[in-house]
This record gives C-alpha cells, sequence and structure tokens, in this order.
C-alpha cells in the first residue's frame, strides 16, 4: 500500500533520519543500514581478497640453489601465453629520454614505431605486457595502453610491431637462425629473460639462496634470492620466484640497498602454459596502416646486442656504442663512456647513458637541468656532477665523461679518481 | 520488508504494468528525445570531421595519428570503427550526462510537478516505484548507448568502406564478428552507465526539485571524472564508477583481456547496490508533500 507518511517533523528534503528512539526514526535508521551494509560487506570483500592472495605461502619440497638455477636452466616451456605487469620506480621524478631498465636490447635502437624505441616507455610507472610465445620462432608481445595497444609479433623471420592508437605498422626481418630474439626487445622485459640474464651472469660475486615459497600468477613457486657479495652496489637483492613445476621465472623483482619499494618489479599476473591460437601470431597490416620498413643495417643490428650474459643492473660491456670501458666486475662494475664530445653518446644506450646523453644535448639547460637532479663533486678528475637514482648513480664530469653503474657515489667517485690517474 | 511488500501481489502483467508506463511516458518526452537526438549526431559530426579532415578517405590517417580520441585514426580504412571512437567520445560526457537527467529527473522531477503522491496513492507501493523508475532508467542506458552505435554504424557505412576488422592487437577479423564485438562493447558501455544512474537515482530521492537533482548529479559526475584525473589520488581511483569506462576497448584486444572489463561491471554493480538501496532507504522513509 502506498504510504505518505504523516509525521511532521520529518519534512524537508535531506533530512536523514535521527527522530530519536521514535518508531518511523528507527525503521529509518534500519533502512539507511542496508546501503551502510552493503558498502562494508564490499569493502571487507575487498580486503579480505587482497589479504588472501598475498598469504598463503605454498607447502613445496625443499630444493638447493644449486638445483633450482639447473631447473630454470633446463625449463623448457616453450609455449606459454600469459600477462606480465612491470612496475617500475627508479626514483626520478620524470625521466629524460632512453631510461630504460634492463633494456640491454635496446642498444642502437632508434626509429618511428620501431620496437625498441617503445621499450623505453617501460621505465617507469607500471604497465601491463601481455605476452604469447609457441617455441622460439612464434612470439608475441603487446603493452597494453588505454584503448589501444602496441604489439611486435614474430612469426618465422617475419617481425611486425602494430601501434594501434596511430595506426601504423613496423617491419622487420629477423637474423636468420637467430633463435632466441626476434629482433624487439620486448622480450627482454619478460620475467624469464631478465632472471635468464640474471642468472648467466651471476657468478662467485653472488650468494645465491632459495629462500622459502611463493604464489605467482595462482603457481607455486620458489623463491631464489641472489645477494651481491660486493659491498660498493646499490643493489640490495635480486629475487627470482621460479615456477615449481617447470622451472620457469614467474617473478623478478631488484630490492635497492637503501631499503623501501623494489625499483624493478616484473610478475605475471596470469600464465599459461597451453599452445596459444595460432591467429595470435599472424599479422597482415591493415589497410591504410603506415608501414615502417626497418632499415637494411638496423635490422641485422638488432639480433647482436642481446643475450650478452650481462647483469641487467650493469652496464653492458659491449656495447653498440662506442668510447666505452667497464671497469671492475660483478655487480660493481661501471661503465665508462669517454667516446669524447658532447652528444655523441648513443641516444638509444640505457637509461645511465640516457642520462648523459641528455645532459649533453641540452646543453643550454643542462647546467640547470643536472643542478636539480645531481649534486656536485669534486675529485682528482676535476670536478663533476653525481646524478643518483635509487638504483643506479651516474657520473658526468666536466670534461665530458659519464661514469655509471649500480654502485654507490663513493666506489663512483673512486673509479673516476683511479681512471684520471 | 516493508508494507507495500505484504500488499495483493498482482498477476505479473500488471506488476510490468507500471514499468511499461514509466518507460512510455519517458520516451514521449520531448527532452527524452532531444538528448538522444543530440546522441545521434555526435557520430554525425565525428564521422564527417574526419571525412573532410582526411579529404575523402584512404590513406593518410597515420600521418596525425596518435592525437586525438581513441580509433579515430582507424575510421578511414574501416566504418565499423566510428562506432567505437564514437562511444570513446560520448562515454566520458555526453552518454553519463544524459543518464544523469533522466535518473536524477525519475523521482524529483514527479516530486516538483506535484505528481508523485498521485503515483504513490495507486497501489503500486514504493519499493516498485522505485524499481520501476531504476528500471526505466537503465532502459534509457541501453538505449542511448544502441542510438549512439547505431547512428555511428550507419554514418561509418555511409561514408567509410566497411571490411575485415583489425583489432588493435593487430590480428584481423571478418566483419560478422566485428560486429557481434560491436555490440557486446555496447552492452559493456550500457552496463558502464549503471553506476551513475544508481547515483542519479539516488540524489533524485533527496530532493523536490527535479532541476537541482539534474544539476547535481551532473554535478557529481563532472566532480568524479576530475578526481579520476589527479595520479595522487590514485589510491582511491580504482573505487570510481567512471574509472575503468575505457575499458570497453579490451573488447577489442585479441584474446580479450577481461580483467578491467570486470572490475568495471562489478564496480558499476557495487555502485547500483550501495547507491539503490541508499535510494530505497530514502525514499520509502520519506515524507511525501508534493
Amino acid at each position: 500500500m502506498a504510504r505518505i507518511q504523516p509525521t511532521p517533523d520529518a519534512a524537508g528534503p535531506g533530512t536523514s533520519g535521527e527522530n530519536g528512539p521514535s518508531g518511523p526514526g528507527r525503521r529509518k535508521a534500519v533502512r539507511y543500514a542496508v546501503p551502510v551494509a552493503v558498502a562494508g560487506v564490499a569493502a571487507a570483500t575487498i580486503g579480505i581478497g587482497s589479504a588472501l592472495a598475498s598469504s598463503g605461502d605454498p607447502d613445496l619440497p625443499e630444493i638447493g640453489a644449486k638445483e633450482l638455477i639447473a631447473k630454470v636452466a633446463a625449463s623448457d616451456a616453450r609455449q606459454l601465453s600469459g600477462s606480465v605487469r612491470i612496475t617500475t620506480d627508479l626514483g626520478l621524478p620524470s625521466l629524460p629520454s632512453g631510461m630504460s631498465f634492463g633494456g640491454q636490447g635496446n642498444q642502437g635502437g632508434k626509429g618511428g614505431a620501431s620496437p625498441q624505441e617503445r621499450l623505453t616507455e617501460l621505465a617507469s610507472g607500471t604497465h601491463t605486457l601481455r605476452v604469447a610465445a609457441d617455441g622460439p620462432e612464434r612470439q608475441r608481445v603487446s603493452i597494453v595502453e588505454r584503448a589501444a595497444e602496441y604489439s611486435v609479433v614474430r612469426d618465422g623471420d617475419q617481425v611486425w610491431a602494430y601501434d594501434s592508437g596511430s595506426n601504423s605498422a613496423y617491419h622487420a626481418k629477423a637474423p636468420e637462425g637467430h633463435e632466441r630474439h626476434p629482433g624487439s626487445g620486448l622480450e627482454s622485459a619478460s620475467p624469464q629473460e631478465l632472471a635468464r640474464r640474471v642468472l648467466d651472469a651471476a657468478g662467485p660475486t653472488t650468494d645465491v639462496s632459495v629462500d622459502g615459497t611463493a604464489k605467482v600468477a595462482g603457481r607455486d613457486a620458489y623463491r631464489l634470492t641472489l645477494k651481491p657479495k660486493q659491498g660498493d652496489t646499490t643493489v640490495g637483492a635480486v629475487r627470482i620466484a621460479v615456477d615449481a613445476k617447470n622451472g620457469v621465472p614467474l617473478k623478478f623483482t631488484v630490492d635497492p640497498k637503501g631499503g623501501g619499494k623494489a625499483v624493478v618489479d616484473v610478475a605475471f599476473t596470469k600464465v599459461s602454459f597451453d599452445k596459444p591460437a595460432a591467429s595470435s601470431f599472424s599479422f597482415t597490416p591493415p589497410k591504410g596502416a603506415k608501414v615502417t620498413e626497418a632499415g637494411e643495417g638496423r635490422g641485422k643490428g638488432h639480433g647482436q646486442d642481446f643475450g650478452k650474459g650481462v647483469l641487467p643492473v650493469v652496464p653492458p660491456g659491449t656495447g653498440a656504442g662506442g668510447g666505452e670501458r667497464v671497469i671492475g666486475t660483478g655487480w660493481s662494475s661501471i661503465a665508462e663512456f669517454s667516446g669524447g664530445g658532447k652528444g655523441k653518446l648513443p641516444a638509444g644506450t640505457d637509461d645511465r647513458g640516457g642520462k648523459g646523453a641528455k645532459g649533453d644535448r641540452t646543453s643550454a639547460d643542462s647546467a640547470a637541468l643536472l643542478d636539480s637532479f645531481g649534486s656536485k663533486v669534486t675529485g682528482d678528475f676535476g670536478s663533476g656532477r653525481i646524478v643518483s637514482t635509487r638504483l643506479v648513480n651516474a657520473l658526468l664530469t666536466d670534461d665530458g665523461k659519464v661514469y655509471v653503474g649500480a654502485v654507490t657515489k663513493d666506489a663512483l667517485l673512486k673509479a673516476a679518481d683511479s681512471a684520471a690517474r | 520488508m516493508s508494507q507495500a511488500e505484504a500488499a495483493v501481489r498482482p498477476p505479473a502483467l500488471r506488476r510490468l504494468s507500471l514499468f511499461r508506463n514509466e518507460t512510455v511516458t519517458l520516451f514521449r518526452r520531448w527532452r527524452t528525445l532531444v538528448l538522444l537526438g543530440v546522441l545521434a549526431a555526435v557520430p554525425v559530426l565525428v564521422g564527417i570531421a574526419v571525412k573532410i579532415e582526411t579529404g575523402g578517405g584512404g590513406r593518410g590517417a597515420g600521418a596525425h595519428g596518435g592525437d586525438g580520441p581513441a580509433f579515430v585514426g582507424q575510421v578511414t580504412n574501416n566504418g565499423l570503427f566510428l562506432v567505437f571512437a564514437s562511444l570513446a567520445a560520448t562515454l566520458p560526457f555526453f552518454l553519463p550526462m544524459a543518464v544523469g537527467v533522466v535518473a536524477g529527473d525519475s523521482i524529483a522531477g514527479e516530486a516538483s510537478a506535484g505528481t508523485l503522491r498521485y503515483l504513490l496513492v495507486a497501489p503500486a507501493g514504493r519499493t516498485r516505484l522505485l524499481l520501476a523508475k531504476f528500471t526505466t532508467t537503465l532502459v534509457f542506458c541501453l538505449a542511448a548507448t544502441l542510438v549512439v552505435a547505431v547512428s555511428a554504424l550507419a554514418v561509418g557505412a555511409l561514408l567509410f568502406p566497411l571490411g575485415e576488422v583489425t583489432l588493435i592487437s593487430g590480428t584481423t577479423v571478418s566483419l560478422g564478428e566485428g560486429l557481434v564485438r560491436a555490440l557486446a562493447i555496447a552492452g559493456v558501455v550500457a552496463a558502464s552507465l549503471v553506476g551513475v544512474a544508481a547515483l542519479g537515482l539516488f540524489v533524485s530521492t533527496l530532493t523536490g526539485s527535479g532541476i537541482a537533482a539534474m544539476a547535481a548529479t551532473v554535478g557529481l559526475l563532472i566532480t568524479v571524472q576530475i578526481l579520476d584525473q589527479f595520479p595522487q589520488l590514485h589510491a582511491v581511483q580504482p573505487y570510481l564508477f567512471p574509472h575503468y569506462w575505457l575499458s570497453f576497448a579490451d573488447l577489442l584486444r585479441d584474446p580479450v583481456y577481461g580483467d578491467q572489463l570486470w572490475r568495471n561491471l562489478a564496480l558499476q554493480g557495487l555502485y547500483a547496490a550501495v547507491f539503490g538501496s541508499a535510494a530505497w532507504a530514502r525514499f520509502t522513509s520519506r515524507d511525501v508533500t508534493a
């Protein structure tokens, strides 16, 4: 029945129901409890859900570090698909150009919609990647963007990249017989690739241990922890979660020595080891899309820089850019760029070089820029500026040399001093 | 439960009649027709603008790609993309504004016109009246979305070629599957408006002035949209109703990327539950003087 309530004191819009202990008042309060309860239940569900997701380490048989590494090396999951979330927090407010952690593969990469350029996007913030692989010849990586997607597809020797936002495509031919890397470089952002690089390079300078278990993307995993033995590196630890069943690295994080949030966190949020649909690997450029062909020389150049077995946090020992050498070993390696001359640094090198290049390129504002970034230092080498992030420090001397590494500032100064002598 | 529920339960047909009456009344109003007309005009404008801009279609879309609203770059090559582009263009503002007007007016409009008390005198019960109003608003959400989509499809087919659809992941599907995906997208977009509809209904029960309710709903919509832009507020943004609106584009990925889609639908359901029940609490316990 319709009720046109006669309560005289409840008139007027916005009255929220506290009428004292009288009948209608209580009824009102009870009614308002419904939306509050609904909101409360929702909040509790969200809270419990995230608590459940983060707890509950699985019980797995003990395994030694060596065995686990062997397991990673032996893992041959050739077919897989899933989503990867990448979070990078290098501690810079906004990055200039060429910041790309762990992307040694992007050396020498230039040009429009080319994959190498896109790698740099991954260097800050959180991104979602979708990956699919069916053997070494057929792979696909996409960066999920808001209402757009950037995909790299490899089928045999054909490599296509497609940017749906600008409807442009990029075409290259993968170097013949080159198994692992289809010349895109985006793969180097997957947990497997990062883990492989670190494990390949983890030598006597690293403490490797198995540190409990975890659940990643719904799968049971062992946690492999790599701690640098050298004291002058800024890397606190590298943690890799390895799938207990098939040895595929599912999660890769780099913790800075200074503590706090991981600098790099790459993890599968969803993973499946079934064969992906064949259609995932076929690409025909859509009508009207702008297609850029890879430059001849560049196409060949791609594959060469990959898989050099360098630590992803250490500057590459053998870069494409000239005038670069490495001081020190293992985790405390420092790269010295001395090609001399301003602005001659390879534009596409990774973070360290990128910053130096930026500083040099914009020489007019460079002083102001660097002052805001770094602090002035002096030593036997002369004077210069130190630019520091949460992981990587760089020393830019006034005579144009750049020293970078995942090492402390003191180690950088020492290296510069001894180089000057 | 309320006394209304205890009332004589009419047969299903009569129970629906209230909802049918409301829907017919809504779609007979000039204001509703004008709102739908404006929505139908958006794809026409977008289509003509793209057509003029590219000088009669063909290549050249890539030249200024990357800027502008989503999907506009592909429209010249496939008219179906006009559907996606138009929905992406109207979803942030036009569509929710129209829904906000209708939802805000639903109860408060009757109150300010003085017709609410007559509606309540009819043996229907407040809960059922509220449900009828809410369902009518949801029907309007779907109708508004379909008007945009159908108008865009018509304009797209007239001005641009139709053909195989390249999804944003780069894979190509047939036009038929493209149409199915477009329909699914229209459904998701309509569902994305449920949150605004529930919010508007709640606001509408708070006041006796239709204009005030509409203005408040649209104002809230704009405020929340602005809040969604501040990076400093990223902790609360996943709970703002427009946050996952653009996730409808995930239906154009291959395979479909469901994460955000589901989160969007769950969020809209949550808003519907919270503000729907708040509207119920307010409306069933409030005095109707007008």
